[in-house]
């Protein structure tokens, strides 16, 4: 169960070229803020489609374009967290964690809850949550959906130290106890080097 | 208080401009959708097109609805041949009007709510594994309802207020198309009309305050801060 992707994107000036070559774990696209790492993780979301090359999870095809596959985005079972939470605001907390929930998923809603440290928001609506707080709710949400891999966007930005270490050690825990594929985007050498099986340097 | 005939009136401008509005809704959401998301050449015209009776005089729009409606135009033949019906003269015909007038306005609100809708969040929710048919009922459409229910107000209240299509599409019958703007021009014309038009004027007023003051607390309610005012 790895990633196999090999595409590129041209978006206005920018190219954006990733190869990623299988291994297990976590995978960690690094770089500066700006060289298209989300827009990585968007072609292997399916919500960005690449201009060539392949996309492969766990020997899954997502995305060839030689062959003329493009799965949609609703069919390749991503675990995507977004750098900023995108929580549903007309709906609470509670229903924003089970919009996707698959009855099947590894991890069940009270695991997950309790995983995540949540029981206590899931009334309130996401504009009356920290940033925090929101990030974990979202966290939860993919994973109910029962993702065959996660897509990390800047799992830690936004946060204050005491948070950071928080979401850190849960995406450690994540790591090492699902075994889910991972795909992680930072700037961050610290955390890249932390959470990283194997650093793929982007944008230099 | 209000004559047997004025509530008349006013019963006949409510169900023209309550059927006007709810029957164009579907068009102008749809029109709204391909303004706001569509890319398609002859865009522009469309959205020329859509945004003409706001701009043409209501006397013209008129005339126009009078050519395709009349037995011998494109539509209103179709309508003679097929159903035996006729719109001219009638309340339906006065609907037709309203609802034309109406269009541009609705369609406009709901764009503009469509457009602000965080196109972000449709895509958090397919990755979550939701079509494209849930996305747009669970995320896009509730999103966008304030919008929608500015769309039905603005629409409702061009309804009421319709003028000059209404009369020269199916003229000033009494009980059929005499609406409350065209009962207030006829007592206007009438001496010692007056009471009949303080009367009437101050319905419409109330009326159209008590619809916006509605649907902004259906708004309100529906919650996040949402507005329509």
């Amino acid at each position: 169960m790895s990633f196999d992707i090999d595409v590129r994107r041209t978006l206005g000036e920018t190219e954006i070229a990733c190869r990623v070559e299988p291994g297990a774990g976590v995978t960690v696209l690094f770089g500066p803020s700006g060289a298209g790492k989300s827009s990585v993780l968007n072609m292997v979301a399916g919500l960005l489609r690449p201009d060539s090359g392949h996309i492969r999870v766990g020997g899954h095809t997502l995305f060839d374009a030689a062959a003329g596959v493009d799965r949609k985005p609703e069919a390749r079972r991503a675990g995507y967290v977004f750098q900023e939470p995108r929580l549903f605001p007309h709906l609470r907390a509670r229903a924003n964690l089970l919009y996707g929930w698959r009855k099947g998923a590894a991890v069940d809603v009270d695991g997950v809850i309790d995983l995540l440290g949540i029981a206590h928001l899931l009334d309130r609506w996401p504009r009356t949550l920290s940033g925090g707080e929101a990030k974990r709710v979202a966290i939860g949400r993919a994973l109910l959906t029962d993702p065959a891999f996660l897509l990390l966007d800047e799992p830690l930005a936004s946060l204050d130290r005491a948070r950071r270490e928080e979401i850190l050690a849960l995406l450690e825990r994540l790591r090492d106890g699902i075994g889910l594929p991972i795909l992680l985007v930072t700037h961050d050498r610290a955390e890249a080097e932390r959470l990283g099986d194997r650093i793929v340097a982007f944008g230099e | 208080m209000l004559s047997a005939e004025e509530w008349g009136i006013v019963l006949l401008s409510l169900k023209v401009g309550g059927v006007a509005v709810l029957a164009v809704l579907p068009l102008a959401f749809a029109l709204a959708w391909l303004l706001a998301r569509g890319r398609f050449p002859g865009k522009l015209l469309l959205d020329a097109l859509v945004h003409l009776p706001l701009v043409v005089p209501p006397v013209v729009t008129g005339w126009m609805l009078l050519l395709a409606f009349a037995p011998a135009g494109p539509i209103g033949g179709l309508l003679e041949r097929w159903f035996g019906v006729t719109v001219l003269f009638r309340w339906s015909g006065a609907a037709i009007a309203a609802g034309v007038m109406a269009l541009p306005l609705m369609v406009r609100a709901i764009r503009l709510s469509l457009e602000a809708v965080d196109q972000r969040l449709e895509q958090a929710a397919r990755s979550l594994g939701a079509g494209p048919v849930r996305t747009f009922a669970t995320v896009t459409l509730p999103l966008a309802l304030p919008g929608v229910l500015a769309g039905l107000v603005l629409g409702f209240a061009r309804a009421l207020g319709e003028f000059g299509a209404t009369i020269s599409f199916v003229s000033n019958v009494p009980g059929e198309t005499e609406t409350l703007p065209l009962a207030i021009y006829s007592a206007l014309q009438v001496p010692g009309g007056e009471g009949q038009v303080l009367r009437l004027a101050a319905v419409s007023i109330a009326t159209a305050f008590v619809a916006l003051l509605g649907s902004e607390l259906v708004a309100r309610r529906t919650g996040r801060g949402t507005h329509v005012l």
